[in-house]
This record gives C-alpha cells, sequence and structure tokens, in this order.
C-alpha cells in the first residue's frame, strides 16, 4: 500500500456551504508546495521512495564556546543537512518526510509537488498531525472517569480509585488507566474527505476536524483505507 | 488566518439588513421537498446572534399553540432567502435565552423608538 502525501500546516476550521445548502463543517489546510529532495531505489536503497521537504528552513544560531572564543555556529540546517540539500540543488528546507512510491521514475530531485497533482475533490485522504498538549491530566480528563459525587458528604471526588484486586493478582495490569501526560501525540485520522482544492493558493479543505492547534504542521496523505 | 476570511467571503450575503438581538424577524426558509421547492416563513424573536462570517447564525423563538418554538439559522446560508426586520425591540441584553421561562405579558417586548428605525432603514 503506496500513499503519497504532502506536508502543510492546519489554519483553522469554518463552515462552507455546498450547492444544495447544506453547511458543511471544513478545516483548511496549508499543503505544499513541497520539493523531491532524494529519491531512493531498489538499487541503493532496497526500496522505492521519494523523501519531500517543506517549508523553507528558519536558520538557527548557537554561540558556543571553541577554545575560549565565543563562535556563532548555525545549529539548523547542520552542515550535514546542508549538504543533503545542497546535493539537490534546493534551499534547505524546514521539514523533511518520506513517502513510498511505486513508479519512481515519475519524479526527478527538485521537482515540484503541488497540492492539485496529488488530491482531488471528494477524494478520502488520512490526516496526521500532533494533538493538543493537555500536560498532566488527572483521569476523569485523561480516561472519562466518572468520578465521584461533588456534595452529599461525599469526600472521593475526581481522585483514582481503585486500580485493581488485592492478592490475585498481586499486581497492577498494564494499561491501567491512570492520571499522566495527554495529547502532544501524533494522531490520525483516516479517510476523511476532501471538500476543495485550489492549487493557486495551495489550499486543501478537508471535512471536519483534524488534529493538532492552528498553525500545527500536518501530513495530509491519499487514504489507506481508500485503496 | 486570511486565507479562511477569503474562503468565507464567497459565501457571504450582502443583503441582510441591519438587526439586533431583540427584533422579530420573518425568516424566509427554502424547503425542498424532492424535486419541488417551496418557501416557509418563520417569524419570531432573534433571541441570539453568535459567530462570525459564514459562521453566523441566528437564533429565532416563537410561540406556536402555546410552544415555544426555537430554530437556528446560519444567516449566510443559501437555504435562507429574504430576512425581513418586521419590528424592532428594545432590550439590555445580548442573549434574551430569559424569554424561555417566560410566557405571555412578561415575555413581551419593548418596542424601540421610530428615530432609531430611520437611521437603520438606510
Amino acid at each position: 500500500m503506496k500513499t503519497l502525501g504532502l506536508l502543510g500546516r492546519k489554519l483553522g476550521m469554518t463552515t462552507i456551504f455546498d450547492a444544495a445548502g447544506n453547511s458543511i463543517p471544513v478545516t483548511v489546510l496549508a499543503l505544499g508546495p513541497c520539493f523531491v529532495v532524494q529519491k531512493k531505489t531498489v538499487a541503493t536503497d532496497g526500496y522505492n521512495a521519494i523523501q519531500i521537504g517543506f517549508e523553507k528552513a528558519k536558520a538557527r544560531f548557537e554561540r558556543r564556546r571553541v577554545n575560549g572564543k565565543v563562535v556563532k555556529k548555525m545549529v539548523f540546517p547542520n552542515k550535514p543537512l546542508a549538504g543533503h540539500f545542497k546535493k539537490a540543488n534546493l534551499d534547505a528546507m524546514q521539514n523533511l518526510i518520506e513517502f513510498r512510491v511505486e513508479d519512481i521514475d515519475k519524479y526527478q530531485v527538485g521537482q515540484e509537488l503541488k497540492v492539485d497533482q496529488i488530491f482531488g475533490e471528494n477524494v478520502r485522504v488520512d490526516v496526521m498531525g500532533v494533538s493538543k498538549g493537555r500536560g498532566f491530566a488527572g483521569g476523569v480528563k485523561r480516561w472519562h472517569w466518572r468520578g465521584g459525587p461533588e456534595t452529599h458528604g461525599s469526600m472521593f471526588h475526581r481522585a483514582v480509585g481503585s486500580i485493581g484486586a488485592s492478592s490475585a493478582p498481586s499486581r497492577v495490569y498494564k494499561n491501567q488507566s491512570m492520571p499522566g501526560r495527554m495529547g502532544g501525540k501524533k494522531i490520525t485520522v483516516q479517510n476523511i474527505k476532501v471538500v476543495k482544492v485550489d492549487a493557486e493558493k495551495n489550499m486543501l479543505l478537508v471535512n471536519g476536524a483534524v488534529p493538532g492547534a492552528k498553525g500545527g504542521l500536518i501530513v495530509c496523505k491519499q487514504a489507506v483505507l481508500a485503496q | 488566518m486570511d486565507l479562511i476570511k477569503s474562503i468565507e467571503s464567497s459565501f457571504l450575503k450582502k443583503d441582510i439588513p441591519r438587526f439586533i438581538v431583540g427584533d422579530t424577524v420573518r425568516v424566509d426558509v427554502r424547503i425542498v421537498e424532492d424535486d419541488s421547492e417551496r418557501i416557509q416563513a418563520f417569524e419570531g424573536v432573534v433571541i441570539a446572534r453568535k459567530g462570525t462570517g459564514a459562521r453566523e447564525t441566528i437564533t429565532v423563538r416563537k410561540v406556536s399553540y402555546g410552544t415555544g418554538i426555537e430554530r437556528t439559522f446560519f444567516l449566510h446560508s443559501p437555504m435562507i432567502g429574504k430576512l425581513t426586520v418586521v419590528k424592532q425591540g428594545k432590550v439590555r441584553r445580548a442573549k434574551l435565552y430569559y424569554l424561555r421561562d417566560r410566557f405571555g405579558k412578561s415575555a413581551r417586548i419593548e418596542e424601540r423608538k421610530p428615530k432609531v428605525v430611520q437611521q437603520t432603514a438606510k
């Protein structure tokens, strides 16, 4: 199952109306343009894939002390990465991702991939993003525990209750739901419908919600389930 | 953000009259049944106006045969035809949810002065 996709950013949600007058909740994604940075072939790497880059790199510097002297050193893109882009004759880019492809000959290094080349209207896509971080969250929020009564003298509100039986099994089972870090994880929503493609604005409208905050990096690819 | 605004701008209606919460409006709702289409009017008091841009909605409340009925419309939806302001009300709240608990005399809304009517008619 080879699915090609693009990197992009989530811009936010809005409502549009279709020809029949139905309101459709949509998420606006700014996808691409992405560039082919590297081609991997069976001969060289054992599999066929293209590596694509997105967004011009924002150079990041750090002051480091070398032999007692303070030197300004470029930490991003570092020398190996800068060489990688130089080989492809492209400007350094912020984000890279690899997609397996079958027809590798279709792509050239340096080739621009735009949103309308990969996606069409009413096509199904999978969107990956990093969900909003909730920090250290309690069990009620993280696992939808019911919690205890707030009143009537109850002294048990949102705390952790029993986490298992006693002498048997004498241990806590794995995957026992407990408070902890919530969100900030990669989430994929599968098989959501593309409502509109706009190549000029590098924009894709998909039906419904997409994981992550506004401005968050997302990967939008052809739906696995649709194949 | 600007991209979102530009998407919404293509759906925005320009002929929506000025009205505020508390006004009585008549909303012409398009009803499509199989292949025939007709227009049904829904007249009542605007008790809430929410959202911005293409997402803006109004909640219209009327009392029909003793039963309160509320409908929420997307203001810019193509399902809504004409919207006419029937009466202008004088209220001191942005949301008139208190009308739900009232009926009869206490659910009345005072009418605004005609001077204001001339201003908004422009």
